[in-house]
């Protein structure tokens, strides 16, 4: 049976520093981070000023609670809520914690952007006057610069990877219809002849290869890239970096959500048990771009086999297979049946809303959002398609900082609270090893050495540094730890009921 | 391409759904939604970057995966 996909995000954003002479990507990066943490450190402190005067050195250990890791130079902050956020390359990048849903996913990215927009009001008060912080949740600079928004799937280690490519491919490529963020233009060096206006992703202008290790050129549609950070003896992390970054709730949970279903019809074999369902595609580089430069989403795709299909159909394949999957072995891959019918209702709907009118998704999903405002803005100013300031709406659709953000002007549907979002900018999930990490860290930032996906090492004075491993991400929940940590009053304490 | 089998998607539940999505937008509703749009439309020319050019002309990120 499929084992449950323990899921997590991470986005690389988009940073420029306006009104420098000298811009620098990687110091911007640094001070957006440093100032989110200083900054943390000061509310904290206030807030515990209120309630126990004269005690406010307490809360400046906070700013422990995101110690460094050892292994880069870069600024790396670990947080309470079991994320990290860091610098990676020359962006700010958040990873999620490990989260037991999609939705719960969804919820740590949506929080991730609530951080980010904190660390830009943060950074204001730091810079030289005249001098603004814009960070994009994007992935493309328009001028052929790409950066990553990389999903994280947990699968059982004994499934052939063979199979994973075979069947994940086609998803992969047709998902595009829901999952993609739009964008104005192409940065492709050939469209193969097509005039490319307005695309479905910021993506798939930049797959050169159908499977490889690579992250930053001829980057492949499925990546090889084998770090499980947990028991690689039992588990395989599959490391999707073919996906956009999703301002859409809507379209971030059919994304994590649809993929996690397609995930764990593959480890159950299901595409073959269910006749040799094989939508292998004939030339799959090239179906990643037809399909994003394809707004009617009707071309048909060539199949190896012979057969042509078009990617909304090719969704449809897909659902109706997730669907009977479900009937026969229910949800408790993806977390269980509540998220797991909403997800099915959802994906079921999109499609459709997909085949009889796209534009009725416009507050569903981010390309059709984007394509309306821009397409509007272009009719009513009689611009052409090359207009910069189509490009500027673009990038501003990803604006992070909620006075400027376009996505936040457009009236999309929301399917968290915003107070849930909000607390999940601090609080673990309670679900996964991320609540024992964001815990320990809010109790003990102080003698928590260094975080990692699976441990974390305490430092309690004299002794040598104390590892605690977490192998596996479905333990060091609030169900196994909380009475524990409920009956310590100290790291040592805790260390030494673990026995470590 | 054409000739080669195209295939049908097999899920009668939903040919009902999509026939009511089908029906055509009545002129009153098409107005509608450009009113929401053109209101929409004058909100964003407030919020939109000055100097649309240089903002897009500055933006650029090397060194992504």
């Amino acid at each position: 049976m499929a084992i449950q996909k323990v899921l997590g995000l991470e986005t690389e954003y988009g940073i420029i520093i306006r009104g420098s002479p000298d811009p620098n990507p990687i110091a911007a990066s640094s001070a957006l981070i440093n100032a989110y943490v200083a900054d943390l450190a000061r509310k904290v402190a206030w807030d515990f000023e209120d309630e126990t005067p004269g005690k406010d050195a307490r809360g400046f250990a906070r700013e422990d609670a995101m110690p460094p890791e050892v292994e880069t130079h870069l600024v790396n902050a670990v947080l309470t809520n079991g994320a990290r956020y860091y610098v990676d390359h020359a962006h700010p990048e958040y990873s999620t914690p490990e989260c037991a849903t999609p939705l719960s996913a969804v919820r740590y990215d949506k929080a991730g952007e609530r951080i980010l927009a904190r660390s830009v009001e943060a950074a204001a008060r730091i810079l030289p006057p005249g001098q603004t912080i814009v960070v994009l949740k994007n992935n493309s600079d328009g001028k052929g610069n790409s950066y990553g928004t990389h999903e994280n799937y947990l699968m059982d280690r004994s499934v052939p990877f063979a199979r994973i490519v075979q069947y994940v491919m086609p998803h992969f490529i047709s998902r595009q219809v829901y999952t993609g963020a739009g964008k104005v233009g192409t940065e492709a060096s050939s469209t193969g002849g097509i005039d490319v206006t307005f695309q479905l992703t910021q993506r798939a202008d930049f797959f050169e290869e159908e499977v490889g290790l690579e992250t930053t050129l001829k980057r492949p549609i499925v990546n090889t890239r084998d770090e499980p950070h947990c028991d690689a003896q039992k588990y395989r992390r599959l490391h999707v970096i073919v996906g956009d970054a999703n301002l859409s709730e809507v379209a971030c949970f059919l994304k994590v959500g649809a993929t996690a279903l397609v995930l764990s019809m593959i480890e159950d074999d299901w595409f073959a048990k269910a006749g040799d369902r094989d939508y292998t595609l004939a030339n799959p580089v090239q179906a990643m771009r037809r399909v994003s430069y394809d707004m009617s989403l009707h071309r048909p795709l060539e199949l190896a086999d012979g057969r042509t299909m078009s990617a909304l159909e090719m969704q449809w394949e897909h659902f109706d297979l997730a669907r009977k999957f479900t009937e026969e072995r229910g949800f408790d891959s993806i977390g269980g049946g509540e998220g797991g019918q909403q997800l099915l209702d959802r994906w079921e709907r999109v499609l459709t809303g997909l085949e009889s009118d796209p534009m009725s998704l416009a507050n569903q999903l981010d390309w059709v959002a984007k394509y309306r405002v821009v397409d509007g803005y272009r009719e009513r100013h009689g611009l052409t398609w090359r207009d910069p300031k189509l490009a500027a709406m673009d990038l501003q659709y990803h604006d992070v900082r909620p006075e400027k953000s376009l996505y936040a002007r457009v009236g999309m549907e929301k399917l968290l609270d915003e107070a849930d979002i909000r607390t999940a900018m601090t609080e673990p999930p309670s679900d996964t090893r991320a609540y024992f990490r964001g815990r320990c860290l809010q109790r003990w930032p102080a003698s928590i050495a260094a975080a990692n996906w699976d441990s974390l090492v305490f430092d309690l004075g004299a002794d040598p540094l104390r590892r605690v491993p977490m192998m596996e991400p479905l333990r060091g929940t609030a169900a196994h730890v909380d009475t524990l940590l409920e009956g310590v009053s100290s790291p040592a304490e805790l260390l030494e009921r673990l026995g470590s | 391409m054409a000739e080669r089998e195209q295939i049908k998607k097999q899920a009668p539940s939903r040919t009902e759904e999509v026939e009511e999505e089908e029906v055509p937008a009545t002129s009153e509703k098409g107005e509608k939604l450009k009113a929401e749009l053109d209101d929409l439309l004058d909100e964003i020319d407030e919020v939109l970057e000055e100097n649309a050019e240089d903002f897009v002309r500055a933006y650029v990120q090397k060194g992504g995966q």
